[in-house]
């Protein structure tokens, strides 16, 4: 799989080269600054991008832009975009073209490395990854309306993982329990939210979102 | 053909200024007699009736109307002869304030009496200047235009030469000369009348030393608050990393050294120990963004104030309709006031409030930032109870910003707080 990386940060951009090789991915190119990463991504076309959103040359959003930018012209280029800090609203910069392939974590969830890979592969494949304090914010934002009030602690907490990106399988291996008891779950929760059900995880989790972001 | 276009134009311009200058004049001498006097009039008996009571409710409403009147000559003098008049007038007690309360502010303030006192002066005065203004062009052209008829047919005159039929063709000739030339130098007069009426108005209405010197002790008074706070800030930031993060990080080293130690001979403890430290850096790097959050939130630096208190309103459990027209970015100093303050009216919102529904409004009329938050919470806020609102106050007074709160029993709760700035243009801004 082949990757473009665009961390200012040496010491991470390094870290992060070594991670991503160990596990198969191939870093076809690691920028440090907006305007190349811009041209990395429209000239390599990656499978995926990791991205920084603080970079030079204004030290600003300038990542955050040229990954919106790149997926203006290349559109659906999956792109992972890690900070130093999270905000609802750059997750709804990224995910207003509903297209997938979106990936926005905190800079702390690369220690976990597996869950992190997992991530990646995630967003490379179309789907998303969400940090789990965005997810939070989320729900704390919708906590005091009807449909949410409905649903049971165990719908809670799937709806919560439900909206980082994971798929049944994934949330099952995570709570312990079988893959249909969480289908069972996901159908619950599409009822009384009043969402369309749908089998592809992908745009599951896309309607999960439209529905919390709104 | 050019030659004739331009003396047109200077005739036209010279016409319009006349007309100008007529109107000026024409307005100053409706206001000298039939605002200033009546205000006046109405003013003193108020002030002379209050031990009867009624003045009590009457003084305010005369003494504000003056101010009216007075502000508007402020802005007059600026705009009509770029005489520039600060207002004096001290600040309006905050919060729902008694009648006498309200009186004892509008009565002790010098620039109450100050104005009493142009209005009295500006009736001779601005009758003057204001005939000055308006009447040396009418009196120009009727020399060149009316006189010379008028005096065929009856016993008339015009300037020195009265009764005109007394000088004959002298008198004629002089009449239609000096009527021109007062016509053209009506312009620059008329201008220079409305220009010392404007100088007038400034020697009473503006802040007189006492007010300067009543400003510097409410500046010291900011700056020394400020700088407590902000030490005490400081050392908040200290402690905070001491105890937090720092310590954090130095049993995150012993761990690992630990680990690095047991690697060989107990994997299984190496690996507790690495798990451990692993959990250490993720508590370390939480306080830190915490803490940095406090200090000045990353999205501010990154997207502005306008982003930043969008990101704010997006992260609450309430819903915030966000309204900001900003052309550009005040200085960082300004604009993380500006944020501090709007976050913690809305966190006020949401501890207190009991509010569905919040608003945050900001613009930029000119040359201060005007932010309003609002609720439709229950009211009856309190800014003298919360040490946040004072907190806000101190913040904001740091710039000479000012904060009001109306919060009437059953809402809604508003909260208006402004800063004098200037905004940088957008085009300086990294995009």
């Amino acid at each position: 799989m082949r990757v473009v990386i665009a961390e200012d940060l040496a010491l991470l951009r390094d870290g992060l080269i070594r991670l991503l090789g160990a596990f198969g991915f191939e870093v076809v190119e690691a920028v440090d600054n907006g305007p190349s990463l811009l041209r990395a991504l429209t000239a390599h076309r990656p499978d995926v991008a990791v991205v920084d959103v603080r970079l030079p040359p204004t030290f600003t959003d300038e990542g955050l832009k040229a990954a919106l930018e790149a997926r203006k012209q290349v559109p659906g280029l999956p792109v992972l975009v890690l900070s130093q800090h999270v905000e609802q609203l750059y997750a709804r910069e990224l995910l207003s073209d509903s297209s997938g392939g979106i990936g926005y974590l905190l800079k702390d969830r690369v220690s976990d490395v597996q869950q992190f890979v997992e991530a990646v592969r995630r967003v490379a494949d179309g789907g998303t990854a969400l940090d789990p304090d965005v997810v939070a914010q989320l729900l704390t934002r919708h906590a005091r309306e009807e449909p949410l009030q409905a649903l049971t602690p165990r719908e809670r907490e799937v709806l919560g993982l439900m909206a980082e990106g994971r798929s049944n399988a994934a949330i099952a291996g995570r709570l312990f329990v079988t893959e249909k008891a969480i289908s069972k779950h996901t159908n619950n929760i599409f009822g009384k939210l009043g969402l369309p059900q749908s089998e592809d995880d992908n745009r599951r989790v896309l309607a999960v979102l439209a529905y919390l972001g709104s | 053909m050019i030659e004739r276009e331009g003396v047109t134009d200077r005739i036209g311009e010279h016409a319009r200024r006349a007309f100008v200058n007529i109107v000026r004049g024409l307005i100053q001498i409706v206001l000298a007699n039939l605002v200033n006097l009546p205000l006046f009039i109405l003013t003193v008996l108020s002030i002379a009736f209050i031990p009867l009571g009624v003045g009590v409710f009457l003084t305010p409403v005369a003494v504000l109307a003056v101010r009216g009147v007075a502000n508007q000559q402020r802005e007059w003098a600026e705009g009509w002869s770029g005489v520039r008049i600060p207002v004096p007038y001290r600040p309006e007690p905050a919060g729902r304030v008694g009648p006498l309360r309200r009186l004892r502010w509008l009565l002790t303030d010098p620039a109450t009496w100050r104005d009493l006192l142009w209005s009295l002066l500006n009736v001779p005065v601005g009758l003057v200047l204001g005939v000055l203004a308006a009447g040396l062009p009418v009196y120009g052209l009727e020399g060149v235009f009316v006189a010379p008829w008028l005096a065929q047919v009856s016993d008339y005159g015009w300037g020195p030469f009265w009764p005109l039929e007394d000088w004959g063709a002298f008198g004629l000739a002089g009449v239609i000369v000096l009527g021109t030339a007062l016509t053209a130098a009506s312009v620059p007069l008329g201008g220079a009348a409305v220009k010392a009426h404007a100088l007038f108005t400034q020697a009473l209405l503006a802040p007189t030393r006492a007010a300067l010197t009543e400003r510097v002790r409410r500046l010291a008074e900011s700056r020394s608050e400020t700088v407590d706070a902000s030490a005490a800030e400081l050392r908040r930031i200290e402690r905070d990393l001491h105890d937090g993060a720092q310590a954090r990080l130095v049993a995150l080293s012993m761990n690992i050294g630990l680990a690095e130690e047991m690697m060989k001979h107990d994997p299984e403890t190496a690996q507790r120990l690495l798990a451990e430290a692993r959990a250490a850096s993720g508590s370390a790097l939480t306080e830190l963004r915490d803490l940095v959050r406090g200090i000045h939130p990353p999205v501010l630096a990154e997207r502005g104030l306008d982003g930043a208190v969008r990101a704010l309103a997006l992260s609450l459990p309430l819903p915030v309709d966000v309204k900001i027209a900003l052309p550009g970015r005040p200085e960082a100093p300004v604009e993380s006031a500006a944020y501090f303050a709007v976050a913690e009216m809305l966190a006020n919102v949401v501890k207190h409030a009991d509010a569905s529904r919040a608003w945050v409004q900001i613009e930029h009329p000119g040359d201060r930032l005007v932010m309003i938050v609002g609720d439709d919470g229950p009211g009856g806020a309190d800014p003298a109870a919360g040490s946040g609102m004072r907190g806000i106050e101190r913040r904001l007074g740091a710039f000479d910003g000012t904060m009001a709160v109306t919060s009437p029993p059953g809402g809604p709760t508003i909260v208006t707080m402004e800063l004098p700035c200037a905004l940088s243009s957008p085009k300086t801004l990294p995009s």
